[in-house]
């Protein structure tokens, strides 16, 4: 690409990639992109009450060239697939796609010959929401989830060639990107998630942080 | 309602003879009037400024847990009986049931030497695809056991598909305190008849 290419490898260049990941993630532009019900939702996140503002993110550029991560919000039928691909061509790079609803990760249950099976048919798509529609804390937190990931990601292809190599080798560590954000935000459980992940125990986790309650009881007194 | 009753009828837009007419003064046409004595500029930023005071309606969400209501439709749990048998037959209602067809069952015999639920059957394989499930809840009015039911967790974001389809492994209750990891014989009777038609415990 160019600087990064240059420079040795090590304690500058991890330390440059952290910066530049740390200035996209901090403000990730999104493109207004809602093509159903799940767009009601991603409005309401951008408003006062859910307030994106605290992630850098409330401006929802219309135009695709602003915007850094397309929120694919809804079904995408056939005829807007063609749409939705030069939209994401449009973006400059670096580009995040995230597919938000079960309609745009994989067709939901629209499973008819009118709805594209999953946006990822036609675009890559770095982080998938269910929910029918998810509520706002959830886009949150797919959000986060993908700061999370970005923050990790390789500066240049040098960088990128270690990773694979690391992954490859099996040293890489683990992002555990599908940690619930409210878990990634305390250390203490962030802590016990990764203790219980070693063990394939992730599904019983917040049950088990509720002391075997599945649903939130009023006053129960437990740490939600 | 008579003619004085309505005062602004004079005033609404008429149409006659495919032309709007207008009445002149008052009503929308009226001049546009301020009432109070301070500046625009003050009143103006009076607004803004008097929000400070008011209440800040923003949910700090990362770090502040949201609680939903005890009903939220989030994720499944397959729940377990008391001595940590599955409460799952296998009849696959709940796939029946489901309008997305994210649920898939393949139901299993229980043996004398590996039993994982009271009774002959159970869910050998238990999966929910959650890039197709809605939330709608059918699976759960359609289980039988009560099995099948549905927690407040709704962080399911996750970068691939296939780690969305979660097993039986991921839906499982945990084992609480009493209870024994599955295969294993009854322990709350011979038969099932005495996990179904069990008496509520007392409370203490």
């Amino acid at each position: 690409m160019g600087l990064e290419e240059k420079i040795p490898s090590g304690v500058l260049l991890t330390s440059v990639e952290k910066l530049v990941n740390w200035t996209r993630k901090s403000s990730l532009w999104p493109a207004t992109f809602g093509l159903a019900c799940c767009a009601i939702e991603m409005m309401a996140s951008g408003a006062g009450r859910y307030d994106l503002a605290r992630f850098g993110m409330e401006v929802f550029r219309a135009s695709p060239r602003q915007a850094d991560l397309m929120i694919v919000a809804g079904r995408v039928s056939q005829k807007m697939a063609p749409v939705l691909r030069q939209i994401y061509d449009q973006m400059p790079e670096p580009r995040w796609v995230l597919a938000m609803g079960v309609c745009a990760s994989s067709g939901g249950m629209f499973n008819n010959y009118a709805i594209v099976q999953g946006v990822d048919h036609v675009v890559p798509v770095d982080m998938y929401l269910p929910g029918c529609p998810p509520r706002p804390e959830m886009l949150m937190d797919a959000i986060l989830k993908l700061h999370h990931k970005i923050q990790h990601e390789p500066l240049g292809p040098k960088r990128a060639r270690q990773l694979a190599e690391a992954r490859a080798d099996g040293t890489a560590p683990d992002l555990h990107v599908e940690m619930p954000s409210t878990v990634r935000v305390d250390k203490a459980a962030r802590r016990a998630y990764e203790a219980a992940a070693a063990e394939g125990r992730t599904g019983q986790f917040g049950i088990e942080q509720r002391g075997g309650n599945a649903v939130l009881l009023p006053g129960a007194g437990d740490r939600r | 309602m008579s003619e004085q009753n309505k005062p602004g009828e004079q005033d609404l837009v008429r149409r006659t003879s495919g032309e709007l007419e207008r009445s002149p003064g008052g009503g929308r046409n009226r001049k546009a009037v301020r009432d109070g004595l301070l500046p625009a500029a003050v009143q103006g930023f009076g607004v803004t400024f008097a929000q400070m005071f008011r209440t800040v309606t923003t949910e700090q969400y990362p770090f502040e847990p949201k609680v939903t209501k005890p009903r939220y439709h989030g994720r499944h749990v397959l729940n377990r009986h008391p001595d940590g048998l599955e409460k799952c037959v296998g009849c696959e209602l709940c796939a029946w049931a489901c309008p997305a067809d994210a649920i898939y069952v393949e139901g299993g015999d229980n043996t004398e030497d590996a039993r994982f639920s009271p009774g002959e059957r159970y869910g050998a394989v238990y999966q929910i695809n959650y890039l197709r499930c809605i939330f709608c809840g059918l699976c759960i009015e359609a289980c039988p056991t009560r099995s099948l039911t549905m927690s407040n967790d709704f962080e399911l974001a996750d970068d691939n598909r296939q780690d969305l389809i979660y097993t039986k492994e991921q839906l499982m209750a945990p084992l609480l305190p009493g209870m024994e990891a599955t295969p294993h014989p009854m322990r709350l009777g011979d038969d099932e008849k005495d996990y179904y038609v069990r008496e509520p415990e007392p409370r203490p």
